[in-house]
């Protein structure tokens, strides 16, 4: 039973991890960069969001109204300011530039709010408490239920935006092709710095969740940004639905670490990542066309 | 079919040109540096051990640079984790040495584990390409530090001394930390000069202006990369043993720490991204930045941050590749020089970004149909 208790919980896990990843995921589908600052920014939206709550009393989930606009402005802004600017000079300096963005941000982090963790948790209501139990091993968190729900939303959102909207079409052919996309009238400047604000805004989702689960502290990047990668990797490259499937595999394979030694959950999830880029390095769904 | 010779692709070409590899700057360079290398040889003698212990640690950020650049500079691999190398280094050293071998042999039958180590790691890492490869180096980094934080003979999480050092006294321990240090920089920075000049070196800067057209032209990309990672990692891992031994004290968290390639970045962007001298250059620039201000903490690291994404947008070459561009100067000779070319046609060491360098990009065929047919 409480190898059930923790696939499920491993399942909900999974989905904020696919949370996290789905703005790597698109920038990376999008744009061929992977933004090394990914974590950083999720962190930076949590403790945005802590700022407001703790000024205005206002529950983190109406905040998040807020957060989510000031963060898609950033990255909008990001993708001006540096981005751009960084894949016109090569293949490299993404890399450079969003690892030197990461250190700023963590460490103007440290400055403003010193190093303490912090947790939106108590703030939230009666979410974070709430859990149904099913047998005597087994609960199921409302916490957790809704991470996921929210997660699948994101990405069934981002999937229909991609597919359905003008702009998501503009957007997919700008992935495809830059060049030929302007030929027919799409504005590749524009697409591309939506792309790096829907992106920002969902780190920064990603980051209010993970402060209302757990804590949060200035230096908290970088983990996220692995567990972020290693969804993405794990699910395939490119593929939005890959990612669920990568957040959801991580999550259960961090769970199950968990159970055989709590010190196993992180490299748990390290170990079945390796794993895969050394059997399928093209993702656990490789050899599927995928359609996202 | 083998690849062709490129140095004899260089010499064949058209009359009236000669290629040349000396001049007499980078020949009276080159000798100076040697002199360099031999005057510091000394230094321990002046008996000044925060002199000694501060040499010590600009030789540590000497081979970080030069080795981390010998990935991103030449191979194209930016490696955020090969802080992997600096643990595997420093603990391989403790490891090794609480079996009973003294505590310097220790530390270099350490680098070369960690030499070992990364041959099985490149297979794994090099299937993957740029920020993929990145981020993967960086979670083989996190693995090590994990594995290590479980191991109660290594001190675990809280950290271990290399207590064997002890049985020399403080000065002694001092030079000979000194000696080891100052020999693996400058063996190190041989190696990668030999390894440049060799046809190897060729290849490894035909993959650095571009990968694609090196492989067209026969350049076994991934030989040349594996190698690099290997290299690099024997740099790194000879950096951590060294750390250990100028520390004495290392921590899981701080030793398998991301800063190391925060740190290795802001030197080779500020000093010279893919040339020989820029990352020594780097090197000097940040010993003294964290000699006037690690006292100002985060500000500090935000400063680093700052300058090096500045560095990254507006100033790719760097120092050093700037001035190398502007003045047609390099003081260690690992590139070849055109004689009798024209002032204006100064050969660049690196083709123009849409020059022929670049045979397979797809798209340029199609901006060459003229408009009006």
């Amino acid at each position: 039973m409480t190898f059930v208790n923790a696939l499920i919980q491993g399942i909900m896990l999974g989905g904020f991890y696919a949370l996290l990843a789905c703005g790597l995921s698109l920038l990376f589908g999008v744009m061929r960069i992977i933004n090394l600052a990914h974590g950083a920014l999720a962190v930076l939206g949590a403790f945005l969001a802590w700022a407001v709550v703790d000024k205005t009393g206002l529950s983190p989930f109406i905040a998040l109204a807020p957060i989510l606009a000031i963060m898609f402005g950033v990255g909008y802004a990001l993708q001006r300011g540096m981005l751009e600017r960084s894949i016109r000079a090569g293949e490299l300096i993404p890399l450079l530039t969003t690892f030197g963005l990461a250190i700023v941000i963590e460490n103007v982090l440290l400055a403003t709010f010193s190093p303490d963790v912090r947790s939106l948790g108590g703030t939230a209501g009666i979410v974070t408490t709430m859990s149904w139990r099913v047998t005597r091993q087994v609960s199921i968190s409302a916490l957790g239920v809704l991470i996921l729900v929210v997660a699948v939303a994101v990405l069934g959102g981002l999937h229909l935006f991609l597919t359905r909207t003008r702009y998501g079409r503009a957007m997919r052919a700008t992935a495809q092709d830059a060049d030929t996309a302007e030929l027919v009238g799409i504005n590749s400047r524009a697409v591309y710095a939506r792309a790096a604000g829907i992106a920002t805004a969902t780190a920064g989702l990603a980051g209010v969740f993970l402060a209302i689960r757990a804590v949060v502290g200035p230096l908290s990047g970088p983990a996220q940004l692995i567990f972020a990668f290693e969804a993405v990797v794990i699910g395939g490259f490119g593929s939005l639905w890959g990612t669920l499937v990568g957040g959801l595999i991580l999550g259960v394979a961090q769970t199950m670490g968990a159970l055989i030694n709590p010190q196993y959950t992180n490299l748990a999830g390290h170990l079945v990542f390796l794993a895969v880029i050394a059997f399928r390095s093209g993702g656990i769904l490789a050899g599927r066309e995928a359609n996202a | 079919m083998s690849a062709p010779d490129v140095g004899r692709a260089i010499t064949d070409s058209r009359g009236g040109l000669s290629i040349q590899r000396w001049t007499r700057v980078s020949r009276v360079f080159t000798a100076g540096a040697l002199a360099i290398v031999v005057l510091l040889a000394f230094v321990p003698l002046l008996k000044n051990g925060n002199l000694t212990q501060k040499l010590t640690a600009l030789f540590l950020l000497v081979i970080m640079s030069a080795m981390w650049n010998a990935l991103a500079g030449y191979g194209g691999l930016v490696s955020v984790g090969q802080q992997a190398y600096i643990g595997i280094g420093a603990y391989g050293t403790v490891f090794i040495a609480h079996h009973g071998v003294p505590p310097y042999p220790a530390m270099l039958l350490a680098i070369v584990a960690s030499g070992i180590i990364a041959v099985p790691f490149s297979f794994l890492l090099l299937r993957m390409g740029g920020g993929q490869f990145a981020i993967a180096t960086w979670v083989v980094a996190e693995v090590f530090a994990v594995v290590v934080s479980f191991d109660q003979s290594l001190g675990a999480g809280t950290g271990i001394s290399l207590i064997e050092l002890n049985r020399y006294g403080p000065q002694n321990r001092q030079s000979y930390t000194y000696w080891f240090t100052l020999a693996a920089a400058a063996v190190l920075l041989g190696l990668l000069f030999v390894l440049l000049r060799s046809r190897m070196g060729s290849s490894l800067q035909a993959i650095r202006d571009d990968q694609d057209a090196a492989a067209s032209v026969g350049v076994r990309v991934m030989v040349g990369k594996r190698v690099l990672y290997v290299f690099a990692s024997v740099g790194f891992g000879a950096a951590g043993a060294l750390t250990l031994a100028n520390t004495l004290f290392i921590q899981p968290d701080s030793i398998f720490g991301v800063s190391w390639t925060a740190f290795a970045i802001f030197m080779v962007l500020v000093g010279g991204l893919g040339t020989f001298e820029g990352p020594i250059i780097g090197a000097i620039l940040l010993f003294l930045i964290q000699d006037w201000f690690a006292d100002q903490g985060v500000w500090y690291l935000i400063g680093l941050g700052v300058v090096a994404i500045l560095f990254a947008l507006l100033l790719p070459r760097g120092l050093w590749g700037t001035v190398e561009e502007r003045f047609g100067l390099q003081l260690m000779p690992v590139g070849y020089r055109v004689r009798g070319l024209a002032k204006s046609l100064r050969p660049d060491r690196r083709p123009p970004a849409d020059g022929e360098g670049t045979p397979l990009r797809s798209g340029g065929a199609e901006a060459e149909i003229p408009e009006s047919l």
